[in-house]
């Protein structure tokens, strides 16, 4: 039993250790000639798979665009290793340093800048309310009474809350365990609603069956800006990462980007999400910025 | 450790606690009415597998049993939400907890029939012919004679099934129940305090499964027949 705790100590001791020094981003890559990315299997246009461990996506393509100026810097071809991410995963991982860089969709806020950073944002999402085209919801108001889906971890919900509150709305929550699902509560009848962000709402509805029978409504319930997630106190790594950007957004590329992912069919399907760049994500881009979401709702 | 979290208000007026308490309930209400549903259609599907002269219910039984345990959990509940309403739109209408108190409490069912089945076939032949000699309608010999002694060599294992379905009731989350499991994914997302989150809900989990241990543990040595069956405590392996 002692010897049992002695090596579980031990084990913490090194793990504790090898946390603390793994900072240094450029460092750790140019040394080990790996960098791993963190992606998602379904956050929409963003970041997808595609099946047979391939990743794809907008996000992915900003931070391919990032990777490679970092194999300049580090003068070497880096092996670039994927690691699935999930919204509960995500954050920790980046933390404990199994990932270097997230390349998802995650949502750039005050409680997660304590943990770690962000890249300057060149996504600013808005949530926003798919229903059935017949339904007859047209905005917030019309959701009384109703039951709203929407997906179990996703700070949505958290603001579906609040809405509801404030507004004096009564409506159910019903909760999909992923996107998929809460769009399928929302075809099966089971909710008349989905709150979600706009381009996941978007390419679900764009991948349906019958496409024609949703519509999204109603005016934007948040926007928030999304972000290329990596580790805090790294500000060699995050220069880097905004250069890139910067570069991009300058050179047209981002722009270019943008229209390849939302308004140009995509594989796997071929189908398009046709989502034209919001003002908010246009803001971001002129004046580029890490500002948390929080930022955003003061306006 | 951030325990303070517990106290933040969550966007609705409640604390996160209140709203773990709220979730720590319907885990209790799944798990219980589910516990129901799996001991009276466990029981009845274990007996009617043993009856001697009625080969059809037999065979109605089994084909229970090996339904209900080959699908898996998750598959079924979603068989219960999903598809069975595009067929039967009527059940459309019927609430989200019904349907996994009914999926959780059916699959949990076939696990016990068999134990149930187990323990009455593990009786000596000679107590179902005992109930012959003195009489006894077939009825008459399962109430009097038989299940009273299989209940009491099943009951360790029934034990184990019942602190097994208190866990498995956190499937339910996948049909929106607001259940522990799915306080603790939305929780952690919302406040960024994943380890104090997942720590607080394991601890509930051990405690609602422990406390199922102790009072089955307790009925178990109040039901014990003195002779028959080792007394609790003096077995197992430490």
């Amino acid at each position: 039993m002692k010897k049992q705790l002695l090596a579980l100590a031990i084990s913490l001791i090194a793990a504790g250790g090898a946390y603390a020094q793994a900072n240094d981003t450029i460092a750790k890559v140019k040394a080990s000639g790996v960098i791993t990315m963190g992606v998602r299997d379904s956050s929409g246009a963003l970041a997808y798979t595609l099946g047979d461990g391939k990743y794809t996506g907008f996000h992915y393509d900003v931070c391919q665009h990032i990777i490679a100026d970092l194999e300049k810097v580090v003068g070497k071809k880096l092996d670039i290793k994927y690691q699935l991410v999930t919204s509960q995963n995500r954050v920790p991982l980046v933390q404990n340093g199994t990932v270097d860089i997230e390349c998802g969709s995650t949502t750039n806020n005050a409680t997660r800048q304590k943990d770690v950073a962000f890249a300057n944002t060149v996504y600013v999402e808005e949530v926003r309310i798919a229903t059935k085209a017949a339904s007859g919801i047209n905005s917030v108001a019309d959701l009384n009474g109703k039951n709203v889906a929407t997906t179990t971890g996703t700070t949505s919900v958290q603001l579906l809350r609040k809405n509801e509150r404030a507004k004096g709305i009564d409506f159910k929550e019903v909760f999909g365990k992923d996107h998929a699902e809460s769009f399928l509560l929302l075809e099966s009848g089971r909710a008349d609603a989905f709150v979600m962000d706009g381009q996941i709402l978007a390419g679900n509805i764009a991948t349906a069956k019958n496409p024609a029978d949703f519509k999204i409504v109603g005016e934007p319930l948040s926007v928030e800006p999304i972000a290329i997630m990596f580790r805090k106190d790294d500000p060699a790594f995050k220069k880097l990462a905004n250069d890139t950007i910067a570069a991009m957004v300058k050179s047209g590329e981002m722009a270019k980007l943008y229209d390849k992912w939302f308004m140009q069919p995509i594989p796997p399907k071929n189908t398009k999400v046709g989502l034209p760049a919001s003002e908010a994500t246009k803001a971001a881009w002129a004046n580029l910025n890490d500002k948390p979401a929080e930022d955003y709702l003061k306006k | 450790m951030d325990w303070q979290v517990f106290l933040n208000d969550d966007g609705s007026g409640r604390t996160y606690l209140q709203w773990m308490f709220d979730a720590w309930g319907w885990t209790l209400a799944v798990a219980g009415c589910s516990w129901v549903v799996a001991m009276v259609v466990g029981s009845l599907m274990g007996v009617l597998r043993t009856l001697p002269n009625s080969p059809w219910l037999v065979r109605l039984a089994n084909a229970w049993v090996e339904l209900f345990r080959n699908i898996p959990l998750l598959v079924q509940i979603f068989l219960w939400y999903f598809v069975l309403p595009k067929i039967f739109p009527a059940m459309q209408a019927v609430p989200g907890f019904t349907l996994v108190v009914f999926a959780l409490g059916f699959f949990t069912s076939s696990r016990i029939a068999e134990q149930v089945r187990a323990g009455i076939q593990a009786l000596p032949k000679g107590q179902r012919y005992a109930g012959m000699a003195v009489g006894f309608t077939t009825m008459q010999t399962y109430r009097y004679v038989i299940l009273p002694m299989a209940f009491r060599i099943i009951f360790p294992p029934l034990t184990s099934e019942s602190m097994n379905l208190l866990k498995n009731s956190s499937v339910a989350f996948a049909v929106s129940i607001s259940e522990l499991t799915m306080f603790a994914m939305q929780a952690q997302e919302e406040t960024s305090r994943g380890v104090e989150v997942y720590l607080a809900v394991t601890a509930l989990y051990a405690v609602s499964a422990f406390a199922v241990n102790r009072v089955m543990a307790f009925v178990e040595k109040k039901m014990q027949i003195p002779g028959f069956i080792v007394a609790t405590g003096t077995g197992g392996g430490h």
